[in-house]
């Protein structure tokens, strides 16, 4: 015990900005997370955003449903572009999710403290980012009813997913991916719906508190055990994480598609996860903070770190862009090199132009440690990174179907109301479901604040 | 604990069959820690800590070791794997063999990724499954909550229960055994 206590003060000497506010023991700590969801009043940003999300996400019921009764001739894929709005919002929902994993597992297993106020809320975003991203191959099949054959399963028909296709790997990547998230989330959360049970005075909601925390009584050998799944799941999810968006990327690497076939797609589509992933933290987290006077917790050193985690992963995105142009001019061949002229000057060359000015050229702002500061400049730069991400996408998935190998089979895809409908609406669908989940869950791991006061004396010390 | 305190205060069988256990409540965790080495030392082995964090080396004090979610994730994750290959096995060189491209239908390479993500399934549901049926869960009811102020253990207060079950439990004895530990409230706890 002795040398973790010394070993939490030397970082808490090392910091200048402590990971929580000095003066919070347990109870404090307990009282104003728990407080948010027991006994406050939700602040009037709450009402209003609440009520903007749930309006907006009726956009996504209405072209959703649209396109089972009509088809998914209301999208503008057809050929040459098959893949339009429905893959690129699949790649850049499920990107958004990564952030969730890597700040809940990879910094576990890292031992970095300051995730644990922002653990949870990624988390809980990871969930609903990955059910948007589900939305879209399900409803791209046309089918939605049918999904299930996506599944290796006996029927009648007599036949089976083909193994052999990154598409069946996807399946199976991203499925898993979604129940781990669930499981990973729900394990985080009992120990907390023990601690809203013990505090709520509503009756029913106390039950309902009491039902989903199993029992919960913080016996040590239930913390042993607790403790101990926690950490595998951690370790099991860090190479999930990196294997979802590497299957993800292998959708395109695999095919032969120029601007597709590319042997650097899954560590540059894992890094623009996480980049876009933490644009989608710190675009939620800043608010809140403010609104629900969060600031002892999250405080000016987790938002300078999630700005590090960004700056760091778009220098791998740029650097993954460089190296494609690289790999088109020392390839030799004409179709790779024309990709990139096509890029530089086809029809959609401004999207690729605005792609370098928000994935490229906007975070350098944050090299400069008073903006990576501001939480205003943080915020600016992480629309920039969440659209520049989209864009990034959109440069390779309908950009490199365009114009493929003979211009007679060239053409243009322009998205319909029905596109912008669905992803509109699913932005609605997110922002609702994370309003709901900061309404009726606490949305911070209390337990996990708690182990960072350990001794209060010693906290402050550190803190000084 | 010496022979004459034992003899002093015996506990009738009806007494022992109502009362679940003895329980200290502690402001911090050193005090708690302190509290279940001392009651290991005395010989208490039935007995459990109940405290709002995870404390590293708490079960070492209480004298208690388990490794059994380790096994569980590592028998599921190896079910998993086998799982995960034997359909892949199964879909291309049984139940629907097709030649792609000309390559070999036992194409294992391919099999990777799948039989991966099945691996960690069914090692995450283990973990998950596991640790919820190891602990017991789900358990609606529980003697500690007969203890009013035990609803602080969510919180910010620490409880040691020496549990009736244990041999040397005796009513009196281990009472004062507790009071003597730097315990902020000593209480019986029924069953």
């Amino acid at each position: 015990m002795a040398t973790e206590h010394q070993s939490t003060a030397v970082v808490a000497l090392e910091h200048p900005d402590p990971v929580i506010q000095p003066g919070h023991d347990n109870r404090t700590v307990t009282e104003q997370v728990a407080d948010i969801v027991l006994v406050r009043k939700p602040p009037k940003q709450w009402f209003v955003l609440f009520g903007i999300a749930f309006c907006v996400m009726q956009l996504m019921i209405v072209s959703l449903g649209s396109l089972v009764i009509k088809g998914i001739g209301l999208w503008g894929i057809n050929q040459p572009v098959g893949w339009g709005f429905d893959i690129i919002n699949f790649v850049w929902w499920i990107g958004i999710g990564h952030a969730g994993t890597l700040i809940s597992a990879i910094l576990l297993l890292m031992r970095q403290e300051w995730r644990m106020s922002i653990a949870r809320f990624a988390e809980a975003m990871t969930i609903f980012a990955v059910m948007c991203a589900g939305l879209y191959p399900v409803f791209h099949t046309g089918r939605p009813w049918l999904a299930y054959w996506l599944l290796p399963y006996p029927n009648t028909m007599a036949i089976w997913p083909q193994p052999r296709s990154p598409l069946v790997w996807d399946v199976f990547a991203v499925s898993t991916y979604a129940t781990v998230s669930i499981l990973f989330w729900y394990v985080g959360l009992i120990p907390d719906l023990a601690t809203m049970r013990d505090r709520a005075r509503n009756m029913v909601v106390k039950k309902l508190y009491a039902f989903l925390s199993l029992g919960w009584r913080g016996s040590a050998r239930h913390w042993h055990r607790y403790e101990t799944a926690s950490l595998l799941l951690a370790g099991l999810s860090t190479p999930l994480v990196v294997s979802v968006h590497s299957v993800v990327s292998f959708d395109f690497a695999a095919g032969i598609i120029p601007g597709w076939h590319t042997t650097v797609f899954p560590p540059y589509f894992v890094a623009g996860a996480v980049f876009a992933g933490f644009a989608m933290v710190l675009t939620l987290a800043i608010p809140v903070r403010k609104w629900y006077g969060l600031e002892d917790f999250i405080t000016v050193r987790h938002l300078e770190n999630m700005g590090k985690v960004m700056l760091t992963t778009g220098l791998i995105v740029a650097y993954g862009y460089t190296m494609e142009a690289f790999f088109s001019w020392y390839s030799g061949n004409e179709y790779e090199g024309f990709v990139l002229h096509n890029r530089l000057t086809g029809p959609y060359a401004p999207i690729f132009y605005a792609l370098i000015l928000c994935n490229i050229l906007a975070p350098q702002v944050l090299w400069k440690k008073e903006w990576r500061r501001s939480p205003a400049v943080l915020f600016i730069v992480s629309q920039f990174v969440s659209v520049g991400m989209w864009l990034e996408r959109f440069v390779i998935i309908p950009m490199s179907l365009h114009r493929d190998f003979m211009p007679s089979s060239w053409g243009m895809y322009y998205p319909t109301v029905f596109d912008w409908g669905a992803f509109i609406g699913t932005l609605g669908f997110f922002t609702f479901m994370m309003f709901l989940f900061i309404r009726v869950l606490p949305m911070m791991a209390i337990f996990e604040i708690r182990t960072l006061i350990k001794n209060p004396a010693r906290a402050s010390m550190g803190g000084h | 604990m010496s022979a004459t305190v034992v003899e002093a205060s015996v506990s009738t069988p009806i007494e022992r069959a109502n009362l679940f256990g003895i329980m200290a409540e502690f402001d911090n965790q050193e005090d708690l820690l302190t509290a279940c080495r001392n009651a290991r030392d005395a010989g208490y082995r039935e007995m459990d800590a109940y405290t709002p964090v995870p404390i590293h080396g708490l079960t070492e004090a209480l004298g208690w070791e388990d490794n059994s979610v380790q096994k569980v994730v590592l028998c599921g994750g190896l079910i998993g794997c086998l799982t995960g290959f034997s359909l892949m096995y199964y879909i291309t060189m049984i139940a629907y063999p097709m030649n792609v491209g000309g390559k070999p239908h036992f194409s294992w390479p391919a099999y990777v990724p799948p039989t991966f993500e099945t691996t960690v399934l069914f090692a995450a549901l283990s973990a998950v499954f596991g640790m919820i049926l190891l602990n017991g869960f789900p358990q609606p009811y529980h003697p500690v909550w007969n203890n009013p102020r035990f609803v602080l253990a969510s919180t910010d207060r620490f409880f040691l229960c020496i549990e009736a079950a244990d041999p040397l439990f005796d009513r009196e004895a281990t009472r004062r055994f507790l009071e003597a530990q730097p315990a902020r409230e000593v209480v019986e706890v029924e069953k």
